[in-house]
Formats: C-alpha cells, sequence, structure tokens
C-alpha cells in the first residue's frame, strides 16, 4: 500500500499546525464565523444540526490495520465511541468540540491520515473500486492512478477555489462497482484496439437536485495522458463553470447546457497546449507508484479448500454469509470479504470503536493489514484465505458484523437524514431500519435478489437514491415527512437514473409502498430476473398500478 | 399570536441552545426566552445576532414554538430533533440526559 514519503507527512502535519492556530484564533475571537468557516471546512469540520461533525478522507477507501484502529481509537477519545462510514468511501464522526478537533487531526497525521478534500469547492477525496486489487474481474488495480491523481489534486493551486465541489471516480473493472457515471468525471479503464491499457473518460455525470449520467468526452486516454488531459477539464470547467447560481455550478450543468461536442473541443484544445507539458507522467513513475501498491505475498494454494467446504455444509449461517458476504479473488485459494455494516434494524454505516479495532485486528491476522470502506457504506478485507473465512466469520459475528446481506433488499444505503444533517428535510435511517426489518427474514432476501434501495433525506442525494433500484427521497410537505419513491435506477456500468414513480408517501405509508413493489416484481418475474431487469421489461406501468391503483 | 424563540449553535462545542431571559444561553429550550409577535421577535434576533455574541455562538435563528404541558416545543419536527438529539440513538443528545 501507499506509504507517505517526507513530503505528504510534511503537508499534513503542517496543515494541522495551521488548523490549531485557526481554531484557538477563532475561539479568542480574533476571527469572526464569517472567516473562520470556509478554513474549518477545508478542514473537513461541518456545523451540522446537534454538534459538529468531522469528515476524514478515506484516499480511494483503502485503509491499513492501524489506520482503521486509529479511527476507532478516535471515535471513543473525540467522539461517542462510533463513526459513520459515508457513500464517499469516507468516515464522519458527529460530536466532537471545535477546541478538540486539532488533537483528533494530529492523532490521524500520526497514521497518516486526514480531512482534507472532504469539503469545499475543491476536486474532492478519489473514489474507487473496494475490490481493487483483489477482483478477479479487474483489467489492472486502480489506485496507482488514483495516488497519482490525489497527489495531483491536493492543494492544486488553481482548483483550490473551482465553481463548486468536483468528484472524480475509478474503475478498473468492466463491472463498475465505482459509480463512475454518475461523478462529475469518471475513469473506466479499457484496453484500446493496440491493446494499450488506458481510461474511457466520462464527464458530467452526477445526482443531486438534477442528475444525470456522464457522457463520453473521450473514448480512450493513455495513462500518460490521462493527468494532462484530466488538467485540461478542470481549467474548462474552472474557466466556463457557472459561478453564478450554486445550483448550476457542477460540470454536469455546464456539459448539458453546452453540450459534450462543445466541451470536448473546448478541452482538446486546451489539452493539445498542455499534453507535453510537465504533466505527462513517463512509464518509469507509473511503474513507482504500481510498485505502491504491489499485491501481498499470497501463498500458492489451491483454490479448493476442503475445511471451508466442510464448514460450509456443516454451519447454515456460515454458507448463507459466504453466499451473499464473499466474492471471488483472483488469486487462487483466496476470497474477498465483505464486512456488512447493515445489521437488521440497525444503522447503515455506523461502527463502534470496538467494531473498528476488531475489524483492524482480523485484516491483520487474516487480509494482510489490509480494509476498504465501500461506497454502499460497508466493509471489506480483501484478501482471505479460504481457509480462514470461517474463523473470520465466526470473530465477525460475534461482534455484530456477520450480516449476510451483501447485495441484497436490507443492504440499504441511507444518508445521515434529519437525524444528523442540518440540510435534510426528512429522516432516513429510521425509514433504512424499517425496511431493513420488514424485510429482515433471509430467506426471503434470497428470494428477492439483488435489490438496491438507497434513501436521500434531502435533494442532496447523498443516499444515491436516483441510482437506486428502488430510490427514496424524504423531503418535508408542510411539516411532515413525506417520501417520493423512484425506480429503475442503476449505479453499475448500465448507469441509470430512477424516475419518480408518482406522488410521495407519508412515513406511515411507505414501507408498505416498498413491499407492494417488491410483491409485484416477485409475482411478475421471468425466471433469473432482478427486480431491475424486470423493471427494465415491463416498464413504470405495474409498478405505478400496486403503488396508486386507480389514485 | 406566534411564539418564537431564538437557537443557535454553541461555539466551543457546536451544542444547540437557546437564548435566555438574561441574555445567556441555555441547553435547555424550557429556558429561552419567548417572542410574541414579529416586532419582538425581530428585537429578539437582533440581540442574539450582536457582533460580540459571535465569539459565544454560531447561526442564530428563530424558530417557531407552541406551549405544551408547561413546557416549549418547537412546531417542525427539524427543531424537535435538535432539542432532543438523533432519534435513532435515544442514548445520545439531550434526550439522553
Amino acid at each position: 500500500m501507499y506509504r507517505y514519503d517526507d513530503f505528504d507527512r510534511q503537508l499534513v502535519q503542517e496543515r494541522t499546525e495551521q488548523f490549531r492556530e485557526q481554531v484557538k484564533r477563532r475561539l479568542a475571537g480574533d476571527i469572526t464565523e464569517e472567516q473562520f468557516r470556509p478554513l474549518r471546512l477545508m478542514n473537513g469540520v461541518y456545523l451540522q444540526l446537534h454538534a459538529y461533525m468531522l469528515r476524514v478522507a478515506i484516499p480511494y477507501g483503502t485503509l491499513r490495520a492501524d489506520q482503521l484502529r486509529e479511527l476507532g481509537g478516535i471515535a471513543r477519545k473525540y467522539d461517542k465511541g462510533y463513526g459513520h462510514f459515508t457513500t464517499r468511501q469516507n468516515i464522519q464522526y458527529n460530536w466532537p468540540k471545535l477546541d478538540e478537533i486539532p488533537d483528533a487531526l494530529l492523532d490521524l497525521a500520526n497514521v497518516e491520515m486526514h480531512a482534507i478534500q472532504t469539503s469545499g469547492n475543491c476536486i474532492r477525496n478519489t473514489t474507487t473500486d473496494q475490490y481493487a486489487g483483489a477482483a478477479a474481474d479487474e483489467i489492472e488495480d486502480p489506485r496507482p492512478y488514483c495516488e497519482l491523481i490525489r497527489q495531483w489534486s491536493t492543494f492544486h493551486p488553481e482548483f483550490t477555489y473551482l465553481p463548486r465541489k468536483f468528484k472524480i471516480a475509478v474503475t478498473g473493472s468492466p463491472n463498475d462497482r465505482a459509480a463512475v457515471k454518475v461523478h462529475d468525471i469518471g475513469l473506466r479503464m479499457h484496453q484500446n484496439d493496440a491493446g494499450e491499457t488506458g481510461f474511457e473518460v466520462i464527464v458530467g455525470g452526477g445526482l443531486g437536485r438534477t442528475p444525470f449520467v456522464g457522457k463520453t468526452i473521450r473514448d480512450f486516454i493513455g495513462k500518460n495522458d490521462l493527468f494532462s488531459y484530466l488538467e485540461a477539464i478542470l481549467r474548462v470547467y474552472n474557466r466556463f463553470g457557472r459561478r453564478d447560481n450554486k445550483y448550476k455550478a457542477r460540470i454536469k450543468i455546464l456539459v448539458h447546457e453546452e453540450g459534450i461536442e462543445k466541451i470536448r473541443d473546448l478541452v482538446e484544445e486546451e489539452w493539445a497546449q498542455i499534453k507535453d507539458g510537465s504533466l505527462r507522467v513517463g512509464d518509469e513513475e507509473i511503474a513507482h507508484y504500481i510498485a505502491q501498491f504491489t499485491p501481498p505475498a499470497f501463498e500458492a494454494l489451491s483454490d479448493d479448500d476442503a475445511d471451508f467446504e466442510v464448514h460450509k455444509a456443516a454451519n447454515r449461517r456460515f454458507f448463507n454469509w459466504v453466499r451473499s458476504n464473499v466474492i471471488a479473488h483472483k488469486q487462487p485459494g483466496y476470497a474477498i470479504a465483505n464486512v456488512s455494516l447493515k445489521p437488521i434494524g440497525g444503522i447503515p454505516g455506523d461502527a463502534t470503536d470496538t467494531q473498528m479495532e476488531l475489524v483492524a485486528d482480523l485484516s491483520e491476522k487474516y487480509s494482510f493489514g489490509d480494509v476498504r470502506v465501500t461506497h454502499e457504506q460497508n466493509l471489506v478485507l480483501p484478501h482471505v484465505k479460504k481457509a480462514d473465512l470461517f474463523a473470520l466469520w465466526t470473530a465477525l459475528d460475534a461482534a455484530g458484523l456477520g450480516t449476510a446481506n451483501l447485495g441484497y433488499v436490507t443492504d440499504i444505503i441511507s444518508c445521515p437524514g434529519l437525524d444528523y444533517c442540518a440540510l435534510a428535510t426528512a429522516r432516513s435511517i429510521p425509514l433504512s431500519q424499517r425496511i431493513s426489518e420488514r424485510f429482515g427474514d433471509l430467506e426471503r432476501q434470497h428470494d428477492i435478489g439483488e435489490l438496491k434501495i438507497k434513501i436521500s433525506g434531502c435533494i442532496n442525494a447523498c443516499g444515491h437514491h436516483h441510482v437506486g433500484h428502488i430510490g427514496i427521497l424524504g423531503l418535508d410537505k408542510r411539516g411532515k415527512e413525506f417520501y417520493q419513491i423512484t425506480l429503475g435506477g442503476d449505479a453499475s456500468q448500465d448507469a441509470a437514473i430512477g424516475k419518480i414513480a408518482g406522488a410521495g408517501f407519508s412515513e406511515a405509508e411507505v414501507v408498505d409502498a416498498i413491499e407492494s413493489l417488491v410483491t409485484k416484481y416477485i409475482d411478475i418475474r421471468e425466471s433469473g430476473e432482478r427486480f431491475i431487469d424486470t423493471y427494465r421489461r415491463v416498464g413504470m406501468d405495474p409498478f405505478k398500478e400496486v403503488l396508486y391503483g386507480d389514485r | 399570536m406566534s411564539l418564537q424563540v431564538v437557537t443557535a449553535n454553541r461555539l466551543g462545542d457546536g451544542l444547540v441552545v437557546f437564548l435566555t431571559a438574561d441574555g445567556g444561553w441555555s441547553e435547555n429550550i424550557d429556558d429561552a426566552r419567548i417572542a410574541e409577535g414579529k416586532e419582538a421577535a425581530d428585537a429578539l434576533l437582533a440581540e442574539a445576532s450582536a457582533p460580540e455574541l459571535d465569539v459565544v455562538i454560531v447561526g442564530p435563528y428563530l424558530i417557531d414554538v407552541e406551549q405544551q404541558d408547561g413546557g416549549l416545543v418547537p412546531t417542525k419536527y427539524r427543531e424537535v430533533l435538535r432539542t432532543k438529539g438523533p432519534s435513532v440513538r435515544e442514548d445520545l443528545g439531550y434526550q439522553a440526559v
């Protein structure tokens, strides 16, 4: 895994000290809230409904064991014993005190972590496939490129005051698990006709109040040219992106208003000026970053493990966990183990201090000290020997982390919603809990199959409701919470924005409404169809019928 | 006539507070000074927005409240949550005390 060099270390230490001074001046009254606000936001400190919130960056969702252990320690020392993993592969703490945040940032810096690029109108923390470096279907590990993007984008002087925030996601696999088509820039690794590996560049995707699936601006960009090309896109956006209206300031609006052809021409024109400059990254430098992410020292194993099969046959609950939560690994004899943070009726994405410490310990024991955070708010141990899976699951299960529901109807994405968030218009978490309880029976979940429910507590769509197979948006209607349902969204390589089914439902009605959709799907599905497949085949009408009848 | 109080977040710890009769800030909404009518509410907000309070609280604003069972309850659910804490963690926030 990437280790900080002296430059990175100095950068983060200096930033931490800077912020300590800024907090001191704010508390002494030397600077006003108006002056301080942009400074705290540049350090991941928000003011939420009940208290401050600190959002910590987890670059491309990759953590070492000592880092996750520290995140657990911070939850205990500076918060109330828990943290919340977000749809941006980050973690946020809900109760830190302002004067203690500099100490928390220092503790983070000691394990090479920080809160940079988690807020503000900069290039945000880059996200990627949580199975990077492990997935059987991967062309190449995307993380060396993510790390290069991090280094290029961190404190980029030209792009610190963009018209609006800017999010880049990368996938190294044809099966997109990083939702790259709904980011400001999505990079999809693939090979061109000459057999070279590079990236399709997708631009102008996004969720929020105006959702778009991104458009391809370039079918293929070689690795050496990637960074100058990204710079060209950012320059065009920085120059032409709308600064007159916050709600029209994202690049998706620019692409939509000007058209992809015009944006492409502008980018190509800009790129022609800079492509042979200092941002052209040589093969040697790329090799240096690839070397930072070399695979761990896998043992040469047979892909079949007799004990693993015995445990599966003997223990039904373990069998079920393997069925949903364990994914094929590229290395024979190894597997990818997903740790669900969605216990039935629990709070999606929340983990306690001791749970984080346990997963850190287990990652050292079973996964080369490597942990991932997913944008679907779960954790991953990416490199587990099949022979160790039973012991791993036993330890996870004892700590409430063994839920077998990955990809099922109870594996719900939910933003914090009105329970925590100052922007929210309705609560998200209690609804996710009620849906989880309604569908908690595992046999029923197996029968339903893959079904992605995503809930946002406001139009900003942190809960990705637009790309949920079933999306739920919580709104405020004359002081009461009500929920709008969208159908047919998809965050994968077949990305689609869901369509609004019709009028919203009250808090009391909405779980029944979701159940009626699921029941309808079961009634009309053809063999092998997931909910989203059935929806695509039959369209909105049959589902609308069960929701509204003659209404 | 509508009743209003001023709420804000405390600078040091970010916790929810309410402007009291003596010009201080309390964690308990029942301690809040009540303004009846627009004029009184504007005066209350003006007092809470004084520049010297910038080192005490952040983002003061008015909320509508009702008298219920001898206590004050915000009319909007968002503000009810702020007086209590997250509905999904009854062990946290003011409701836990």
